[in-house]
């Protein structure tokens, strides 16, 4: 595997809406390794939901170079983005984007729907531990209507790890839960970063959230205005620890 | 991708949204069922009419005296005295094409039976008439040629005589009847016809020999017409003909003379009557068609709704990593399971309702396969092109238009 997971080179996202142009991203570089936990913070309209669906290959750059893994996206076709994002990305939306009246689990088994390497066997084996990796292993048929936000923000987080991803991208994937709950997912990213050396990027404006990441991404109106490295990195564990317990 | 795994994928789907998948078959199975229905109920009338036609006979063809009446114009009495017996003769012997020949003359009056009377019509024919008509004989026997020969006061009567004559249940055959003094004995019953399109009685009439009519009743030496019946149904032109050059050879006509005598034929009938049922076609075509259209504007409809309400659906499973041709197979399978489905259960509908309209409203109803096959083809394809189609536009959005689309 290349050192340089993802490596952007002047990504430019331009919206045509009516007669004007919306520039979302006016020429972003940077490159993360392997292994790094980058949150990736800026104000509300700064381009940071642009600029990861390019790095989920959910969306497509105007102009700019995007190589995942050393490989030019941009001169990939349809399918082979959908392959890629299908084997090598793990998605979490921040309004969860789960099937309706679909179960927990055939919701994680999704992704291995559409490999047909993966038998039916293997397939539900998968979504189980990935279940049971973010905290469901008890709600396994519980359909998405049935579940309280936390749980929804983790069974779309097992559905992002079931493929075994290199990255992981994470879109304000607390931004719709409580403190409680929001470090209870935060947990659940640094494990996956620690135990398991995935490389995720995390999406928020929550700036403590950044400490407990090893990198910092800040945009400002389409550019990376701060790119630090963090120092002490917390431990989200013995913060949700800390935290008074709330009764529900 | 194993196709196991689309049909898994598809019926999930169906399964897990079962108000919409059956709402949109919903709107299949109604397209199929009213189309078939109309049409069947726009062939049953046809039909019927053109069974009504047949039944009054076999390729029949009337020849009666005097010449084609054009403007109104009134035919002096002697015009009407051209056909005689010698044109009968020469047709039996003659005719070609002519399968069944018989004269027929008529007279009105009151059969007495008992203290019971009923005011009708008797016709002296020939055997070869209940041919020619479509007759039969259910109880007692037909008059023989010997009959014939002897101006036999015999007859046969239809059904409606009977009732209204014996009326306390008597066997009539063997009965004497009167009909304007002269006695008759009835020797067979014909079997009931019913009433015909235009609502007359086909059981109210008496037969008998045409030469007892002719010598014991009226005392005339001409025939008031002649009925035949052609080989087959597309003999009749040639029939006609035939006949045409018999009848003017046997009246000595010179070449520029009109014909002292007119020819028609069930088939002209049916051509006329045709007409009218060609307007009730077209009418009902019409209405066939609009219900095809608005049947197939409702599937198109709720299926593009359907499928273009799930655009979200197909960008979450694109951003999962489903590939373009992965999304349309699903959609193409489930838009084929919804259509046959929904097709199937219409066909049915459409012919249980057609049963029911006939049993029930009483309307005759007739179910052509064709209309069968192009409803259910028709709706189908519409509900397969446009289950798959918004699909194909989705499909090709990138995954984030497609999550965002409202
Ligand atoms: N699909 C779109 N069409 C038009 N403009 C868009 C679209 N998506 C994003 N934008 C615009 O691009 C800018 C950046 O949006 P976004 O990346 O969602 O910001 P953030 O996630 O940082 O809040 C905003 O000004 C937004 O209005
Ligand atoms: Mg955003």
């Amino acid at each position: 595997m290349n050192e340089n997971v993802i490596d952007v080179v002047d990504i430019r996202r331009d919206f045509v809406v009516g007669d004007e142009t919306v520039h979302a991203l006016r020429g972003v570089s940077f490159t993360i390794k392997q292994g790094e936990f980058v949150t990736i913070m800026g104000a509300s309209g700064s381009g940071k939901s642009t600029l990861l669906n390019i790095l989920g290959c959910l969306d497509t750059p105007t102009s700019g170079e995007y190589y995942l893994d050393g490989s030019s996206v941009r001169k990939m076709s349809k399918d082979e983005r959908a392959i890629l994002r299908n084997r090598k990305i793990g998605f979490v939306f921040q309004n969860y984007n789960l099937l309706a009246k679909t179960t927990a689990v055939e919701n994680v088994e999704l992704p291995l729907m559409y490999n047909s390497k993966v038998g039916s066997a293997e397939r539900r084996r998968r979504a189980v531990s990935a279940l049971e990796a973010v905290g469901l292993g008890n709600r396994l048929m519980h359909k998405s209507n049935q579940m309280s936000g936390g749980q929804m923000q983790r069974v779309a987080i097992a559905r992002a790890i079931v493929n075994d991803p290199a990255i992981i991208l994470a879109d304000e994937a607390t931004g719709n839960l409580d403190t409680r709950t929001s470090f209870e997912i935060l947990t659940l990213f640094q494990k996956l970063h620690q135990e398991e050396g995935r490389t995720i990027i995390f999406v928020t404006h929550n700036p403590n959230i950044a400490n407990y990441c090893s990198r910092n991404i800040i945009l400002s109106d389409g550019k990376i205005k701060e790119d630090t490295y963090t120092q002490h990195i917390m431990n989200a564990a013995e913060t949700l620890k800390s935290l008074p317990i709330e009764d529900n | 991708m194993n196709i196991g795994n689309f049909f898994k994928i598809s019926f999930k789907a169906l399964a897990n949204n079962k108000l919409r998948t059956f709402l949109t078959m919903l709107g299949i199975i109604i397209g199929v069922g009213s189309v078939i229905t109309m049409l069947a109920i726009g062939q049953g009338s046809k039909k019927s009419i053109q069974s009504q036609i047949s039944e009054m006979g076999s390729n029949m063809i009337m020849i009666h005296p005097g010449a084609q009446r054009r403007g109104g114009v009134r035919m002096d009495a002697s015009s009407m005295q051209t056909l005689k017996l010698t044109d009968y003769k020469s047709i039996l012997s003659d005719a070609q094409y002519v399968s069944y020949v018989s004269p027929v003359v008529q007279s009105n009056g009151q059969f007495i039976y008992g203290s019971n009377n009923y005011p009708s019509s008797i016709y002296g024919v020939d055997a070869d008439y209940l041919e020619i008509r479509q007759l039969s004989v259910e109880d007692g026997d037909l008059f023989t040629d010997l009959d014939v020969q002897t101006n036999a006061k015999v007859c046969v009567i239809g059904k409606t005589i009977a009732d209204n004559l014996f009326t306390n249940g008597e066997n009539p055959i063997g009965e004497v009847i009167r009909f304007n003094k002269i006695p008759f004995k009835i020797i067979g019953v014909l079997k009931s016809k019913g009433y015909n399109s235009m609502g007359m009685d086909q059981d109210a009439v008496v037969l008998t020999p045409y030469t007892t009519v002719m010598k014991r009743i009226l005392a005339v030496t001409y025939l008031e017409s002649i009925y035949c019946s052609a080989v087959s149904e597309d003999m009749t032109e040639k029939a006609i003909d035939e006949l045409t050059e018999i009848l003017r050879e046997n009246h000595k006509l010179l070449a520029n003379d009109e014909d002292d005598f007119t020819i028609r034929s069930q088939q002209e009938l049916s051509s006329m009557m045709s007409s009218t049922t060609d307007t009730l076609t077209i009418l009902l075509s019409c209405v066939a068609a609009i219900s095809l259209i608005v049947g197939g504007i409702g599937i198109m409809n709720i299926m593009y709704v359907s499928v273009t309400e799930r655009t979200k659906e197909i960008g979450l499973r694109m951003s999962v990593g489903a590939r373009g041709r992965d999304i349309l197979t699903q959609f193409l399978i489930e838009a084929v399971l919804i259509s046959i489905a929904g097709g199937l259960i219409g066909v049915l509908l459409g012919v249980l309702a057609s049963v029911a309209i006939k049993m029930f409203a009483g309307w005759p109803t007739y179910i052509q396969p064709w209309s069968v096959i192009m409803s259910f083809g028709v709706c189908t394809l519409t509900g397969v092109f446009f289950g798959w189609y918004p699909a194909k536009k989705a499909s090709r959005l990138d995954p984030i238009e497609a999550i965002r689309y409202e």
